[in-house]
């Protein structure tokens, strides 16, 4: 096998979610003979069960392939399947940055979509040499022509030499192999007698091998026995195995220059492997770091409770194993008064969050209640001092606030025309400031800058609605704004209900505090005495309820037959004090505050 | 109240001719039922459980179900005549049982007295054929007159059953209705509202919205109505669904609410007995037929049992006991309370601040509720009670 550079084609493949990026990459590796066709499962790549069922894959995957090209030379072609979605988009940026090149994977039945764009951008940030993959042309309502012209009308991409494939069926597939040889660089630079430098790409948890790191060597080699160092946090550790997959786990005598693969070095726990990492040699160490290195920053953050207060520990467990295999999931003890013991979570975005929760769910067999999600506030204190505010609870109190800055995004959005009106509405409903709108074809892309508090909730539900499904949408982040916010608090029987909490502007506070009080009005039973629910702002009332008093509830009959079962209803009842809050003179059933919470926020 | 060693005798028949939508009784419709069989069962059960209950009086007999007025008169005396063989009774002893208004069984009237009963409850529901077919009854607003016409000729003591706050039930047409009721009534009747239960059609359809019942607020104004018009005919409430003139109550019924003690025989049928200062609850296998399969081989057809807990025993007398207008004694309280008082078991507050709504009061003898504290009855228990509610819905 040829260490020399030249032969070596490091590259990525980038696509919108189910334009076919796996089921290509399972082609490249079948027909490279990675695997036997027997042992062909569909997205190979997608280990993890969720990654299957929702499609999308979450930890980048590479693949060392050999391709014989029609020049006779063999070449090494590691090829890259990165996390295709924004809540991973740091993660997409460290593996794109261990490319040279990338193939853009185009649904010739779709056309350009929002993270089609978002993903190019990053390639071309990464200097990355483009080859354009129209796919899906075995389908009837296949386009390649009209997709062609859309990336280079919308993406700008000279798409002369865009392959027409299929990853179903076959087609094109000796093509793009070739293209990948001939188009794409070697790698750039790499010295095989300089100090070891290798970028840590990305890092899973394996229940035989610990911790599984991805790297891409730049400058010297990583071997079996050498002692490495990680230079964010100086951490060393001795290297116990290196290798590469094909996508079969496959051990190597070592990895050189330009070279992608993994290495073990018993590692326990995965928050020692930074993304982004550089890794060198402990005793030869290189002399600068990569550029690049972020620590991962959670964005969005929403507790969880266990329906079934009993399962706390479980939950704790549960989320301790996720961990394992996710450093970018923070999570801290929590209580609240009226849902008990909890954790404030903290993820990437808000399909991190939703991965979360339905692993917890699902794997774990957890009930959850979770909290609306909410984003991080900085609040600069009237003592000059700036604080960061993770749970509308923590908020200090109004007097001692100069003023709230939120996080905003710059979403880019694309969507046929017929429903631009709507979600021009609905950007604009969510205080959006549009940046952008043009035309491809059809089809209108909007860019706008929205605060992220107004995205978490159910933006993207309500973008897919009102477009019945055919918007796209991607964000990056765009720093922080000062804007008129405020807490707003729910108050039943004047105490606060501290899972109700939210920041709002104060322009839709009233608003949002009057739903909040209907919606709890429907919720509460009537109880023995009128129950007033309120929405403050500070001190002040802008909204309220008030469920009245029960006027009736006896049981018509209660014979000797019946005692047994009244009682036990009785009993029921009482037990549930421990689990209760009173509020004023009455308890409020938890499971009003779980559907408030559940019912989201049907604004 | 019962005097010591007191106690009342239920008898379960589980059988109906046809199931009413609303019913979530342990009946069974079986047309082939084995009645010289049952007849044994039932008397092989007696024996079993009076060598359990030795020295003791009965001071009444019910046969509830499911429908009892479908026995033969002739197993009725069988079991009224082994009671009798069995313990010692009181002088007046009330022998109830409850019949459903259909021709065939107003013909057995007689021969129901013959057999030893001396009162009768008849399940007339309404009295328009309209609201008898939606509550699936069989008989009709004619044959419930004529039962009712031929009972009170054939019973001393005679009651009848009338469901109301029906769909589409106003309190104007209820008052209609009632009035006439209270016309045909002699010293006693039972007032149920509808209750929409789990596991029946009716609870069903209730929640798919084929038709809905009156709301809180309105069914409110239904039981006052009821209150008031009762009281003036002369049958007041002395129980939240049950209706007497002085001296017609249900002495039987009173043994449940004065948390007395009972012996249940029959599938299903539930028990209160002291013994030794403790209170223990029984409980029949509730199919029937492997509670007939059970007696027969062993003549015991019920769970194993054990004594009620404190706290338990103590909401029991007060969820029944608060049942009657008259409330319940102090004194009878306290005895509940295993050595305690009754005051430990209830929140001080809560219990001033009922008491200032006007919902509940009490002196140095008796604890009782208003008409308006009835209304809430099952949201007040577990409110004044120490431990509290998780939500209120019974
Ligand atoms: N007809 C057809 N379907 C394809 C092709 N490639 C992928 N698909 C289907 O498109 C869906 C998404 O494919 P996948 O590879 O998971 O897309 P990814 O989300 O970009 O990884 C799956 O149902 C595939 O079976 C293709 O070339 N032709
Ligand atoms: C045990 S039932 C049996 C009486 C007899 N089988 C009959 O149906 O006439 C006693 C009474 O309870 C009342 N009842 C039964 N189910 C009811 C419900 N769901 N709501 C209100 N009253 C009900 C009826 O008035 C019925 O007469
Ligand atoms: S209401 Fe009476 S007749 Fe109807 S099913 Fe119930 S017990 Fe039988
Ligand atoms: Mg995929």
């Amino acid at each position: 096998m040829s260490h020399k550079l030249q032969h070596i084609r490091n590259f990525a493949i980038i696509a919108h979610i189910d334009h076919g990026k796996s089921t290509l990459a399972d082609r490249l590796i079948q027909t490279c003979g990675g695997l036997e066709e027997r042992e062909m499962t569909e997205q190979v790549l997608d280990n993890m069960d969720i990654e299957k069922e929702r499609g999308i894959t979450i930890k980048a995957q590479t693949v060392r392939l050999e391709y014989k090209a029609d020049d006779g030379i063999v070449y090494q072609l590691n090829l890259m399947d990165t996390p295709g979605h924004v809540d991973f988009a740091y993660e997409v940026s460290r593996s794109l940055a261990s490319c040279e090149g990338s193939i853009l994977v185009v649904d010739s039945t779709q056309g350009v979509e929002a993270q089609t764009l978002a993903n190019v951008y990053q390639a071309l940030d990464n200097n990355h040499e483009i080859i354009t993959a129209i796919n899906k042309i075995d389908l009837p309502a296949a386009d390649p022509d009209k997709v062609r012209k859309e990336v280079e009308d919308v993406i700008g991409l000279d798409a002369s030499e865009a392959v027409n494939c299929s990853g179903k069926s076959g087609i094109g597939t000796h093509d793009l192999l070739e293209a990948i040889v001939k188009k794409l660089p070697p790698p750039l630079e790499g010295d095989i007698t300089k100090p070891t430098k290798a970028l840590l790409v990305d890092s899973w948890y394996d229940a035989y091998l610990g911790v599984v790191v991805l790297v891409r060597v730049i400058d010297g080699t990583l071997s079996k026995g050498q002692k490495i160092k990680f230079m964010s946090n100086g951490a060393t550790r001795e290297i116990d195995r290196v290798g590469m997959f094909t996508p079969k786990k496959v051990v190597l005598d070592e990895l050189g220059p330009g070279e992608m693969g993994f290495i073990t070095a018993a590692i326990k726990d995965i928050s020692e492997t930074n993304v982004g990492d550089t890794i060198t040699d402990e005793k030869r160490p290189c002399a600068k770091a990569l550029p690049g290195f972020k620590p991962s920053v959670p964005m969005v953050f929403c507790s969880f409770y266990p329906a079934d207060a009993s399962e706390f520990e479980k939950l704790r467990d549960s989320l301790g194993k996720l961990k394992l295999n996710d450093a970018s999931l923070h999570y801290e003890m929590e209580t609240s008064q009226a849902l008990g013991l909890g954790f404030r979570c903290g993820f990437l975005g808000l399909l991190h969050m939703e991965i979360i929760q339905e692993r917890l769910e699902r794997e774990f067999d957890l009930d959850l209640i979770p909290t609306a999600p909410s984003v991080v506030y900085k609040i600069n204190l009237t003592d000059g001092t700036q604080r960061d505010i993770y749970n509308p609870v923590d908020m200090p109190d109004v007097v001692k606030i100069e003023s709230i800055e939120e996080p905003w995004i710059k979403a880019t959005i694309l969507v046929p025309d017929e429903y631009l009106g709507g979600l021009l509405k609905l950007c604009q409903d969510r205080r959006g400031q549009q940046v952008e709108l043009t035309y491809a074809g059809a089809r209108a892309m909007l860019v706008y800058k929205l605060p992220l508090n107004e995205v978490v909730f159910d933006f993207y539900d309500r973008l897919k609605s009102l477009s019945k499904g055919y918007a796209s949408f991607d964000y990056e982040l765009d720093g922080y704004a000062p804007n008129q916010l405020v807490k707003l608090e729910i108050k039943v029987n004047d105490e606060p209900v501290d899972a109700l909490a939210m920041i709002v502007h104060r322009d839709n506070a009233e608003f949002r505090g009057r739903h909040m009080c209907e919606r709890l009005k429907e919720l509460i039973p009537r109880q023995m005495f009128k129950i007033a629910i309120q929405a403050a702002i500070g001190g002040k009332i802008i909204a309220r309820e008030d469920v009245s008093a029960l006027r009736k509830d006896v049981t018509a009959k209660c014979y000797g037959g019946d005692v047994s079962r009244k009682k036990k209803l009785l009993e029921k009842q009482k037990k549930g004090k421990a689990k209760m809050r009173q509020y004023g003179a009455v308890e409020i059933p938890q499971s009003a505050f779980i559907n408030a919470l559940k019912m989201g926020d049907d604004r | 109240m019962i005097t010591k060693g007191q106690t009342g005798l239920y008898i379960h028949w589980p059988f109906c001719l046809s199931k009413c939508p609303y019913c979530d009784f342990n009946v069974h419709v079986d047309s082939g039922v084995d009645q010289a069989r049952w007849c044994a069962a039932y008397l092989k059960s007696l024996e079993h459980v009076a060598g359990l209950t030795e020295g003791r009086i009965i001071s009444s007999i019910f046969f509830g179900g499911g429908t009892p007025s479908l026995m033969l008169p002739s197993t009725i005396a069988a079991i009224i005549d082994k009671i009798h063989a069995l313990w010692p009774c009181v002088n007046d002893l009330e022998v109830t049982l409850e019949a459903n208004p259909s021709t065939v069984e107003i013909e057995k009237f007689s021969a129901f007295r013959e057999a030893g009963i001396n009162r009768v409850s008849v399940g007339v529901q309404a009295l328009n054929d309209k609201d008898l077919k939606f509550l699936g009854r069989k008989h009709s607003a004619k044959e419930a007159l004529q039962a009712i016409e031929i009972a009170s000729k054939i019973f001393d003591r005679f009651s009848f059953d009338l469901i109301y706050a029906r769909p589409g039930q106003v309190p104007e047409d209820w008052r209609a209705e009632l009035t006439q009721a209270l016309a045909l009534a002699r010293g006693h009747l039972s007032l149920y509202q509808l209750t929409i239960e789990r596991s029946t059609p009716f609870y069903l359809d209730h929640t798919r919205g084929v038709f809905s019942i009156p709301d809180e607020d309105v069914a409110a104004d239904f039981y006052l109505l009821t209150q008031e018009m009762t009281s003036q005919a002369g049958l007041a409430s002395y129980e939240v669904s049950n209706h007497a003139a002085e001296g017609h109550q249900s002495r039987h019924n009173l043994t449940y609410w004065h948390y007395g003690d009972y012996i249940g025989i029959g599938p299903g049928a539930h028990g209160r007995l002291s013994f030794e200062g403790k209170k223990y609850a029984t409980r029949e296998h509730y199919a029937p037929p492997i509670w007939l399969e059970r007696v027969e081989k062993s003549g015991m057809g019920g769970h194993p049992f054990a004594p009620l807990p404190a706290e338990e025993r103590f909401t029991e007398a007060l969820m029944m006991g608060l049942r009657l207008r008259g409330g319940v004694t102090l004194a009878h309280l306290d005895a509940q309370a295993s050595g305690g008082k009754w005051r430990d078991y209830v929140d001080e507050e809560r219990l001033s601040r009922v008491r200032a709504q006007g919902w509940l009061d009490y002196d140095s003898e008796r604890l009782w509720l208003s008409v308006e504290g009835m209304l809430r009855l099952n949201a007040l228990i577990p409110y004044i009670l120490k431990a509290q509610p998780e939500a209120v819905c019974v």
